[in-house]
């Protein structure tokens, strides 16, 4: 079911705006509109409908227009034109108290660089929705305290916001946005301004929340991987234009037209599943200290067929077969030099999975992952074929 | 070169608008001279009547907490103080005491709700804007002839001109304060669905606390200055000791009067500056 379904929405900023407004319907660009009417187009024509429980990323460079669609949908900035219908509810049309009622109950939002009331505690800029609603003061201290159990704040809340550091903050605005118990999540770049880690923690925090909550969350973001990752859709934007809506898998295998493929492309060689993802300890036998012995010996416990030689330092050497070892042992000799093969797949801790996958095709051993002569892990048959067949959609599109 | 220009009769006209407003109002100013008039020399009068030391040690006591106890502020106020009273102007130190306190609390009362007008309307601003630029350019003297005008001699005229002079800051500080909330928190507030009055005061204010108490202040200090300025009119104080010092041509007179105004400034505006330090 959709929750929020938005028609030929616009925003055109200026002073001109009937005028770009016909511009715009006639089709004409946002540079054209520009230099006719002096108005630049925010958000041009945008159509889309949100399901229930679904996270719908729209994504775009800046300038492409996405934040101020997001605050067309809570009517943060008037729309020119066109309809947003929230629970069947026409935002667009309503009156203030109306568009405060939706405010309050349906729609809460979290902000790029948080939002946060300096002078209130954690606790009381969590309350802040609930006490704008008259909800009374232990009600609401108790709805706040469940949301920032929720995120994991609490214990922190009789700080003030500047004595946590940004995720934490950020934690802070998504507890404010859940005490009220919204039906829909507006999130604008809000793990933007957090540092690549704590933005990661943060996303994964996010999906798990969503798990439970199964919220409607619309996330801003202009980081594809951000939104290839928590995006059950994703609406690309840009010149205020949506250009493409679909599944990241749909964005990454059909890019709709150049400009997607443009981002898909850069993506893809960054997303691309690497050997050091799938390898795996190796076992091994020290050249200079073991013997045809011990080499069998390691090779009956772990049931392989073949094991792996290296040195002290671990440079890989060669590998040794079972069939070779126990030859060399009737043959009651001492080292294993004499019988060491050097015909391995050998492959970088960052080659692509894709490459693996025709090296190992018709190899006798395991791939092994090697770095500046080292051995770093091997990789078996199996992991490839696994990391092809459930990874993420990335992968699929090698495949 | 312009000679055949006939002079404008400006000077007329306002006085035929303040005759005007004179009679048109008295129905106002008549109590407000009256009533107001007794009220404030009624609390001055009782100021003088409490003991100096009491007045000292509420006065050490207030400093102690305000500038987060420490110990210069009080100390200072003890030994100006105990200067003022060894002068022998304490009684005028209380005249102008309670002339800063009115003038001040009615220029805040009338600056807040004014500068949080300007802040919502752009029209607001528009229109008051040049006048609080004439209001703080025009001599400040000219205050005083409406103001006798209006409510004859004596401290209410000097209330009234200290309030046309000193109201301006407040104005200013409380529109710039609120203008200045950061446009995240407006549109937090908003999209947590804040009514108008909410917004105002949950957010707006409390953000924009620290600017407008600047503007408090200098409303204070500006205050101060013209209740000096208004002895000319008759009202008792300091400023008076100061203007009979000048009109006989006292010159250690002046200075101690001025002196005993000084330490009134200074305790006032480290007493104000530390209110707004606070948490």
């Amino acid at each position: 079911m959709s929750i929020i379904k938005v028609r030929n929405l616009s925003k055109i900023f200026g002073k001109r705006v009937k005028e770009a407004t016909s511009l715009l319907d006639k089709g004409a660009s946002k540079e054209e509109i520009l230099k006719k009417t002096g108005c630049t187009v925010g958000v041009n024509r945008a159509t889309f409908e949100v399901q229930q429980g679904e996270v719908f990323v729209i994504m775009g460079l800046s300038g492409s227009g996405k934040s101020t669609l997001v605050r067309l949908l809570n009517r943060l900035i008037e729309p020119t034109n066109g309809d947003v219908e929230v629970g069947g509810e026409n935002l667009a049309k309503v009156g203030k108290e109306q568009l405060r009622k939706v405010r309050r109950e349906k729609l809460s939002m979290v902000f790029q660089k948080f939002g946060l009331f300096p002078f209130r505690t954690v606790l009381e800029n969590t309350e802040f929705g609930l006490e704008i609603q008259g909800v009374k003061k232990e009600e609401r201290s108790k709805k706040a305290k469940e949301a920032l159990e929720l995120v994991g704040l609490g214990s922190f809340i009789h700080q003030y916001p500047d004595q946590l550091s940004g995720g934490m903050q950020q934690r802070v605005g998504l507890a404010r946005a859940l005490a009220n118990d919204p039906e829909v999540l507006l999130m604008d770049e809000a793990f933007s301004a957090l540092d690549p880690l704590i933005r990661k923690d943060m996303q994964d925090e996010l999906l798990d929340l969503q798990e439970k909550m199964k919220k409607t969350i619309i996330f801003i973001t202009h980081d594809l991987d951000e939104a290839l990752r928590i995006g059950d859709r994703i609406a690309l934007m840009k010149d205020g234009s949506i250009v493409q809506i679909g599944t990241p898998e749909e964005i990454l295998v059909n890019p709709a037209n150049d400009y997607v493929e443009r981002f898909v492309e850069d993506v893809d060689r960054s997303k691309v599943l690497t050997a050091s993802h799938i390898m795996k300890r190796p076992e091994t036998v020290d050249i200079e200290k073991h013997g045809p012995r011990v080499a069998l010996e390691r090779m009956r416990e772990q049931g392989l067929s073949s094991i792996y030689v290296v040195d002290r330092t671990r440079q890989l050497k060669g590998y040794v077969t079972a069939d070779d070892v126990s030859e060399a042992r009737k043959k009651e000799q001492k080292d294993l030099h004499n019988i060491i093969r050097t015909d391995m797949p050998v492959a970088q801790p960052d080659t692509s999975i894709h490459e693996i996958f025709e090296i190992i095709h018709n190899a006798p051993v395991p791939v092994a992952v090697v770095d500046d002569g080292k051995l770093k892990g091997i990789i078996v048959r199996g992991a490839v074929i696994a990391a092809l067949a459930n990874g993420n959609g990335v992968t699929e599109t090698h495949a | 070169m312009l000679d055949f220009l006939p002079e404008l009769p400006v000077a007329e006209w306002i006085d035929n608008f303040v005759d005007w407003t004179k009679s048109a109002f008295s129905f106002a100013f008549d109590p407000i001279k009256n009533e107001f008039g007794d009220f404030i020399e009624g609390t001055a009068e009782l100021l003088s009547e409490v003991p100096p030391s009491i007045i000292i040690i509420i006065v050490a006591l207030l400093a102690f907490f305000i500038s987060g106890k420490k110990v210069g502020l009080p100390i200072f106020s003890i030994i100006g103080l105990l200067f003022i009273l060894n002068q022998d102007i304490w009684e005028e130190l209380m005249f102008t005491f309670t002339l800063i306190l009115f003038a001040s609390v009615i220029s805040v009362v009338i600056g807040i709700p004014l500068g949080i007008l300007m802040s919502k309307s752009r029209w607001a601003q528009i229109i008051i804007t040049p006048i609080l630029d004439f209001m703080q350019t025009m001599p400040a003297f000219v205050y005083l002839i409406p103001a006798v005008v209006f409510f004859g001699i004596g401290m209410v005229p000097g209330v009234f001109a200290s309030v046309v002079f000193a109201t301006p800051p407040v104005v200013r500080f409380t529109n710039l304060g609120i203008r200045q909330v950061s446009s995240e928190l407006v549109e937090a507030a908003d999209a947590f669905g804040t009514t108008g009055s909410q917004k105002l005061f949950k957010v707006e204010l409390p953000m924009a606390k620290k600017t407008i108490m600047a503007g408090v202040n200098q409303t204070v200090m500006l205050s101060l200055s013209m209740v000096v300025i208004a002895s000319m009119i008759g009202a008792p104080g300091l400023g008076d000791l100061v203007l009979s010092a000048l009109q006989r041509s006292q010159g250690g007179q002046g200075f101690v009067a001025g002196l005993g105004i000084v330490i009134l400034a200074i305790i006032i505006d480290r007493m104000t500056q530390n209110l707004n330090k606070g948490k």
